[in-house]
């Protein structure tokens, strides 16, 4: 690691299934950016890579290696060639690739064929940075780190991705939510503020929630509840009206009435949403949600997606 | 006795069903949350992606594409069923020792000032009860831990500490817990352990788990 770049961390798919001893899934912002990176180079989906936020970083490669950029354009480059996003290139030996700033949306991911070799802490290697587990000793990337080209057995690469999905992974404004548990304690009037407002993304947005700021939403039962479960992309408004998103290294309870929660279709983009961005809220069905999941699952697995 | 509260099942998301099986936080409705997660981890539903256990509720988290919000529905309503309804299983007793006050429990004297107590007396009435582990959260292994004695009741700091270091004994409102790793947080310190609460090289994970019982023994 020649420049980490602002917040560069090790991430695979995550690791779910600790919730009842409080452990946060943690995994790719934007997994479905990961995936497809992987499968460029010929990984299984959920080899562990590189997740850059706002401004890459500068990795020398001494071996050499075989990588993928996906995700938003981080103006990638290797010895001044420009590298183009969803698209897998063979890096030489003693060669660097360089990512800047973000030309568009929030996060970047750098697959190497074979992934990245860090240890499996619960069975994932991705950072959880809040309780300083995985990756690289749970922490972001600093310079002179050094990280091994994995080994883990990879399938044939690709050269890139078919250009008629690139329009599917463009950054989105308008999320699909499903009605959240106590959506029925906000005023009839709050609950039309919510799906008919654009709200934008505050300066507190991260791995753990996106703050949003716009119209604020109001309870008619009480602003605090005796905490339950949350499920990821549940969206909380706590007392001051203003809702939170809750993101990928969430907390595993929560106290505070939830409006919505996102679809698991639409969770990968909220990783592209940095602040200033515009967001609005469109309620679906339980049945429209699984949908648009099966649909968006099967082209990612579909042959003819890459090329 | 059956219970008087019918569960509820309630979509938390399309890939999330949140059970509730009470209302109120009270140890028979937690010994049900904590019945149904281990019958559910026994169970090993196919599908089912991650669990989240609270005071009165359990969330279940499952991928949409192999099983549906009815189907678990179907599935726990008939391990509910086979839950014996007044049975207390025994909980394990975890005990923690722990040295109060001085630079290990900054907030001591202030805590029992607020309580109009002296600090021994709260160091007493402290490891006094048995606590009940409702759940697990904020960072892995911090165990939220029920009920303080109404005299220890106090507010959170007003303003959270950006460092409190791990093994940290702290109260809040009525409840106690243990800092597993150094973290922000505003819970009033009042001593500190050694004990490791959460380790990922071991294979209890951490230490303490829901329905678990916690006595905390002063050591000098």
């Amino acid at each position: 690691v020649q420049s980490p770049g602002l917040l560069t961390t090790v991430q695979d798919l995550g690791r779910p299934g600790f919730g009842p001893i409080g452990v946060s899934a943690s995994g790719a912002a934007d997994p479905t950016a990961l995936r497809i990176a992987n499968r460029l180079v010929g990984n299984p989906e959920n080899a562990a890579g590189l997740e850059m936020t706002l401004q890459g970083g500068h990795f020398l490669f001494p071996e050499g290696g075989m990588i993928a950029l996906g995700g938003a354009d981080f103006a990638g480059s290797c010895e001044d060639v420009g590298l183009a996003p969803w698209t897998s290139y063979e890096v030489g030996r003693g060669q660097v690739v360089r990512c800047g700033r973000s030309k568009g949306s929030a996060r970047c991911y750098l697959s190497v064929r074979g992934g990245i070799g860090v240890p499996m802490i619960l069975g994932s290697a991705s950072t959880d940075v809040v309780a300083g587990l995985g990756g690289v000793e749970g922490r972001p990337l600093r310079r002179d780190d050094v990280l091994e080209i994995g080994a883990i057995p990879a399938a044939n690469p690709h050269r890139t991705l078919h250009p008629d999905l690139w329009t599917l992974l463009r950054p989105r404004e308008l999320f699909r939510v499903t009605g959240g548990p106590q959506a029925g304690w906000f005023t009839g009037e709050s609950v039309a503020t919510f799906y008919s407002s654009v709200y934008s993304v505050s300066a507190e947005a991260n791995r753990m929630g996106l703050r949003l700021e716009g119209p604020a939403l109001a309870t008619t039962i009480a602003t605090e509840m005796i905490s339950e479960g949350v499920s990821l992309g549940c969206i909380q408004v706590p007392a001051n009206g203003q809702p939170v998103i809750l993101f990928v290294e969430q907390q595993t309870t929560g106290g505070y009435p939830k409006i919505a929660n996102v679809i698991a279709a639409d969770l990968p983009a909220l990783g592209q949403l940095k602040p200033g961005d515009r967001i609005r809220f469109r309620q679906v069905d339980l049945r429209e949600a699984r949908e648009l999941l099966y649909i968006q699952e099967r082209w990612i697995a579909s042959p003819g997606a890459y090329l | 006795v059956t219970p008087a509260f019918e569960p509820v099942f309630q979509p938390a998301s399309d890939q999330a069903l949140l059970i509730i099986l009470g209302v109120e936080i009270t140890l028979p409705v937690h010994h049900r949350v904590v019945q149904l997660l281990r019958a559910i981890e026994m169970e090993r539903i196919q599908g089912v992606v991650n669990l989240h256990p609270a005071y009165c509720s359990l969330l279940i988290r499952f991928d949409s594409l192999r099983i549906g919000h009815g189907e678990i529905e179907a599935r726990v309503r008939g391990l509910l069923k086979e839950m014996p309804a007044d049975e207390r299983a025994h909980a394990r007793v975890v005990d923690i020792p722990v040295r109060y006050g001085g630079e290990s429990g900054p907030d001591l004297n202030e805590v029992a000032e607020l309580c109009g107590l002296t600090p021994p007396q709260v160091v007493d009435l402290h490891a006094s009860v048995r606590y009940t582990v409702y759940f697990l959260g904020f960072v892995p292994g911090f165990a939220y831990m029920g009920q303080l004695p109404a005299s220890l009741v106090v507010p959170r700091l007003p303003r959270p500490r950006t460092y409190v270091p791990a093994g940290s004994v702290a109260i809040a409102n009525d409840h106690t817990a243990i800092y597993p790793m150094s973290t922000p947080g505003g819970w009033r310190v009042i001593g500190r352990t050694d004990v490791k609460l959460f380790d990922p090289s071991r294979h209890n994970l951490s230490l303490l788990q829901a329905g678990d019982e916690v006595r905390f023994c002063p050591i000098s």
